[in-house]
């Protein structure tokens, strides 16, 4: 077994492998104690969360709830224009202010519970009786709404995402992000107005890392999802790489069609039988439209430490990851049309959505293989996972038979939870 | 509204519903006729309006598809479930078209015993009447939740 090195601040059961981000210690992935640190220093700490879309609120009044990590949260548009997002916490008791997930022309939030009221910024305005029935009991007079009210949430906005974050300390979102994974969210998103077009939560039966470890894992695509391979679809004539940005958090898998090498796949079908059985009968799932000129058919993003956007042909996403305890993960998946789709482009999202989702048929496999994970090492919380694919770093790469960007994640974490 | 029809419908589900719990996927697209539309949705996106759900075919082929792939290329745990179906209600009966809406509790079984409620919801059919017999034209399935556990690999 590895040596174990000792790390400041920290208990020898805490202490990270020797061999920086090739190993795993599987404890994380079962431990509270892991769980709970996470909430403090990743879910309040100086990462963006992905909260909502901007379209999900559009007019002052509308509102959806949510949650960072364990915390929930509602994000609120006010009479400014400005989103907002608080803790969905009454400052008295603690009981939820509100209680719907989505709704319209609310003027404000008032606890079910004693009527603490407060406006769409999260700034606490009522409180019932505060001055007493009759001159009898009532609030002392050394109380101040202004000194309590729920936790606020610092905003940004980048191409119809909002994102959060509870910490002061967390750099703009654009720095955060970098130039990179940035152009590469305006490439899915940017000038476009975007229409939510369906929603669907995936409960996983692991923990949210081996979900975010799951997709930022080109190595497996192949492999664990047979669908493009029985029936033939993996297209040779593709290139493509993996971007990881500086803190490792960040990454980008893509693939695109090849014009050159295209035309000679071409040429060479025409000689080639195939060997597969298995062929689509009704081939026009795949029969995508030409969105983006520069021929990406697949681009998975992810933003550390729990947001994901997808583009997979026309299937294009953004999924929330919510821890739900230590072995349980909300996957929260939202499909995206845009405004301006035809009803033909429209239709070939909602048929391409059976590539993606709890049913998906390139995505049903990460549903299940989280759990037999979570499973796998149920007696082994001092073994450690190998990523040693691609090497040691967590670096860009032209191949994508790498675990580079699973690395990165774990380098960020690490760098977040100060292990 | 004819009794007959009544039996007639409310034989095609426990028909339908037998051909999935028995693993008879094979034999599941020929309960669909005409568009063979198949939509698996949540109760939320239905009420929306919302058009992608969990599940969506509007051709025979699609419904091959979706069967050839979970016999050939898709993984998931040996797993069955166990349709309980309620009343059918007819919600109207035009030339030759019947709507109807029937309640549906699905437990799943996995290969170690562990059973759940996996879904409970409702059919929104389109039937048409042909020779005597219905035919399923268009099936949404309307889950009551919007939570799926892990995976849903058989339809509903």
């Amino acid at each position: 077994m590895a040596q174990r090195q000792e790390m400041p601040n920290e208990t020898a059961a805490q202490a990270w492998p020797r061999d920086g981000l090739t190993r795993i210690p599987y404890r994380v992935f079962r431990a509270d104690e892991a769980y709970k640190a996470e909430q403090k220093l990743i879910f309040h700490g100086p990462s963006w969360h992905y909260l909502a879309l901007e379209v999900e609120v559009p007019e002052p009044g509308d509102f959806r709830t949510t949650r960072v990590g364990d915390t929930p949260v509602i994000v609120t548009r006010d009479g400014d224009g400005e989103i907002y997002a608080f803790e969905n916490r009454c400052a008295h008791r603690g009981a939820l202010i509100c209680l719907d997930n989505h709704g319209k022309g609310k003027k404000d939030f008032s606890c079910v519970y004693h009527a603490w009221t407060y406006d769409r910024q999260g700034n606490l305005r009522g409180v019932a009786f505060k001055d007493g029935v009759k001159g009898k009991g009532g609030m002392p007079d050394s109380f101040r709404m202004e000194e309590h009210g729920p936790r606020k949430l610092r905003i940004a906005t980048l191409h119809g995402l909002i994102f959060g974050s509870f910490s002061e300390d967390v750099p703009p979102l654009e720095e955060y992000l970098g130039e990179e994974i940035s152009s590469r969210i305006e490439r899915v998103l940017g000038g476009r107005t975007p229409v939510v077009i369906g929603r669907v939560t995936q409960a996983l039966p692991n923990n949210w890392k081996l979900y975010m470890e799951n997709v930022k894992d080109s190595y497996h695509a192949s492999i664990l999802h047979l669908f493009f391979t029985t029936f033939e679809l993996n297209r040779l004539s593709q290139k493509g790489a993996i971007i990881v940005d500086e803190s490792g958090g960040h990454h980008v898998s893509y693939s695109a069609i090849d014009r050159e090498a295209q035309k000679d796949a071409e040429y060479s079908k025409q000689q080639l039988r195939s060997d597969s059985q298995y062929r689509l009968a009704d081939p026009s799932l795949l029969k995508g439209f030409e969105e983006y000129p520069d021929g990406v058919t697949l681009q998975i993003l992810t933003v550390f430490p729990t947001f994901v956007l997808q583009q997979i042909q026309n299937a294009i996403a953004v999924r929330q990851i919510v821890p739900r305890g230590i072995g349980k993960t909300d996957l929260n998946w939202t499909y995206i049309g845009f405004a301006d789709d035809t009803p033909e482009q429209r239709l070939t999202r909602v048929k391409q959505g059976n590539l993606v989702g709890p049913a998906g048929y390139i995505s049903m496999e990460d549903g299940c293989v989280g759990g037999f994970v979570q499973r796998g090492i149920a007696g082994a919380s001092d073994q450690e996972a190998v990523l040693e694919m691609g090497g040691a770093e967590a670096a860009s790469s032209e191949s994508r038979v790498t675990e580079a960007s699973v690395r990165g994640f774990w380098k960020a974490y690490r760098s977040n939870m100060g292990v | 509204m004819s009794n007959n029809l009544y039996q007639m419908i409310a034989r095609a589900q426990a028909e339908y519903a037998r051909c999935i719990d028995d693993d008879r996927l094979e034999e599941w697209p020929d309960h669909f006729h005409g568009r063979c539309i198949y939509k698996v949705t949540t109760a939320a996106n239905h009420r929306e309006g919302l058009e992608v759900g969990i599940i969506f075919a509007n051709s025979r082929g699609m419904l091959l598809d979706r069967v050839s792939a979970l016999r050939e290329a898709n993984i998931y745990e040996r797993q069955s479930y166990r349709h309980i179906l309620g009343q059918p209600s007819i919600l109207s009966e035009q030339d030759g078209e019947v709507r109807s809406e029937t309640p549906f509790l699905v437990a799943r079984i996995l290969q170690d015993g562990d059973t759940d409620i996996f879904a409970t919801g409702r059919y929104l059919d389109l039937y048409r009447v042909e020779d005597g017999e219905v035919k399923l034209n268009e099936r949404t399935v309307v889950c009551d939740s919007s939570r799926v556990d892990t995976l849903m690999a058989l339809p509903l």
